[in-house]
């Protein structure tokens, strides 16, 4: 089974050079976009279907056409947004610290995609392994006349700078992202315009994720039906699948789209640790509805997931078993939401505080019946359309599965006045 | 004031910006790498550097996890609280440290050596509970290993304070 973004990835993420990265192939799906026209690039990812692996999942290919290609002058940017930072992912670190060429080669054929003459990577300043290998590859890549001017005898010109963020949940929203990069705080912009109009600086840019980005260069080395040829479900490719949480063997597993539940969790994460029985799940991340132990056969795809009530997320998934409190963890998700919440709009500034010190009375057993439906409320009160970016509604996604999923839980709280795991 | 050395690393990085204001976030990097945290004087000045106002700078700075607007202990211990660590004991670490620093989160102890602080998601979900240390990420942290951390630091000689 085909492992492209991770087959040269060394035990323990020892830096990958580029005289490693180019004997497996490396820089020539970069020669290959080079010898074609910006256009066909599109083309051939726009046919690969190739969709963002950031969480929300657009199509790559179509993102990119929406940037305006008739020559005005002016800058055109490129952002990877490495700043992960959702609670339960980590696929990007590995990517980042195991292979940064693979990246860097992906960052400079979307660049070509779109002429692009400034790219950045906005890494967060925690990762620093991945911060010294991107360092050591920008500067191989740069020798080898990958990156600065005249690249490859083209006569295009592109910089690759790295951007070493100070830590905030909300730099990885999109367009607070960009608010970062130009120094103000990373408050969301309103869309339209979107950011392929215009981003950074009022410059037409492309945001893309680290797994998106890290997908390009076999793209165009493989062809786009040998792409979709790797998955089995109708998202084509390959995907970084998670676990973390009780399991026997939590880990990283590279799997087609479309593996199930079950196979990621019992046979790639080697199923519960001893003792302990599965109650759910948050499929992608910490800002997916909970599915519950009896969805296992739901394929880990865009569609099949949201089918099933959740969402595909990052496709990192984090498990809940039997020993642990369903509300414990709900309060650990809300309370990372409501301190990252960059306060710009009402109802997530004063909303998730709220949902946390409500769970946080229900943990310490102070919890009334009236707080279930406050809860409730707040589902609904910060439901997508009524704050300004994707923060919140993705906050109360595990919060309106868990009051629904483990109503009995939530229930016994209040009825016994304490938490009954402590 | 800010030293000639920072304000030289300052206009360095000031080359890679179309605008000066998106070098804020590395210049307030600058100074605390320089002296530890970020001081109400160097904001001023950095603002006066890039041509923001006061309250713009400030405002960044308070935005940021990793941007210290008060002074902090010799080495800084961050626990993440993010899900997976939940689920993997990190109540247990978190309150192994308050007792054993004799802090709790936010604070720093009396002979300034650690400042104890939470930390949203490292990316070490399949191996927590997982720390950063000085900047470093540890990981799979049982108390004892936490023990051993808080020693190896203590016994670091002092001459060596980054921070002085």
């Amino acid at each position: 089974m085909p492992r492209p973004l991770t087959a040269e990835i060394r035990p323990e993420r020892t830096f990958l050079d580029i005289a490693a990265y180019e004997s497996a192939g490396g820089y020539q799906g970069l020669r290959k976009a080079l010898a074609a026209d910006w256009k066909q690039v599109q083309q051939t990812v726009i046919a690969s279907g190739l969709r963002g692996r950031g969480g929300a999942g657009f199509p790559t290919g179509q993102k990119w056409s929406f940037v305006p290609m008739d020559d005005m002058g002016g800058h055109r940017y490129v952002v990877v947004n490495a700043d992960e930072k959702e609670p339960g992912t980590m696929k990007d670190r590995l990517l980042l610290e195991g292979n940064a060429h693979q990246l860097i080669e992906g960052t400079i054929i979307t660049a070509w995609a779109i002429k692009a003459d400034i790219a950045y990577i906005f890494l967060r300043r925690e990762y620093t392994v991945a911060a010294r290998h991107l360092q050591k590859a920008i500067a191989e890549a740069s020798q080898k006349g990958y990156l600065g001017a005249n690249i490859l005898g083209t006569g295009w010109n592109l910089e690759l700078r790295l951007h070493l963020s100070a830590g905030r949940y909300m730099c990885g929203e999109e367009t607070g992202l960009l608010n970062a990069l130009e120094g103000r705080r990373a408050t969301p912009r309103n869309k339209p315009p979107f950011p392929q109009v215009s981003g950074l600086w009022g410059r037409p840019t492309i945001v893309n994720n680290v797994e998106t980005l890290s997908n390009i260069p076999h793209i165009l080395r493989e062809g786009p039906e040998w792409y979709k040829s790797l998955s089995s479900s109708p998202d084509a490719g390959t995907k970084i699948f998670g676990v973390s949480g009780k399991v026997k063997n939590p880990g990283l597993w590279e799997l087609p789209m479309g593996a199930t539940l079950r196979e990621i969790i019992f046979t790639h994460a080697g199923g519960m640790a001893d003792g302990l029985k599965l109650r759910g799940l948050l499929p992608g991340g910490a800002s997916t509805d909970f599915l519950s132990a009896e969805q296992l056969d739901v394929k880990m795809d865009f569609d099949s997931v949201a089918k099933a009530g959740s969402r595909l997320g990052t496709g990192t998934i984090v498990v809940l078993d039997d020993a642990t409190c369903p509300v414990g963890m709900v309060l650990s998700l809300e309370k990372f939401f409501a301190r990252e919440s960059c306060g710009w709009c009402t109802p997530c500034r004063e909303g998730l505080p709220w949902t946390a010190r409500l769970l946080q009375a229900l943990e310490e057993g102070k919890g009334e019946e009236r707080d279930l439906e406050i809860l409730e409320q707040h589902c609904k009160l910060l439901a997508p359309g009524r704050t300004f970016c994707a923060l919140a509604p993705g906050a109360v996604e595990p919060l309106q599965s868990a009051l629904r999923l483990f109503k009995d839980d939530f229930e016994a709280h209040v009825r016994q006045k304490r938490c009954p795991w402590k | 004031m800010l030293s000639q050395k920072e304000r030289q690393l300052i206009q360095e990085e000031l080359r890679h910006h179309e605008f000066k204001r998106g070098a804020v976030s590395e210049a307030l990097m600058i100074v605390q790498d320089s002296r530890g945290w970020v001081s109400a004087e160097a904001i001023s000045d950095v603002a006066e550097i890039l041509g923001m106002t006061v309250e713009e700078v400030d405002g960044i700075a308070t935005f940021y996890d990793l941007v210290y607007r008060s002074p902090v202990g010799k080495h800084v211990i961050m626990v993440c609280d993010s899900v997976s660590c939940y689920v993997t004991g990190e109540q247990a670490l978190t309150e192994h440290l308050r007792k054993r620093l004799g802090v709790e989160l936010g604070q720093t102890t009396a002979d300034g050596l650690f400042t104890l602080l939470p930390v949203g998601c490292l990316g070490a979900c399949d191996r927590g509970p997982a720390l950063m240390v000085d900047g470093e990420i540890v990981e799979n942290v049982t108390p004892e290993r936490a023990d051993e951390i808080i020693a190896r630091c203590r016994k670091e000689p002092d001459a060596q304070t980054a921070h002085g």
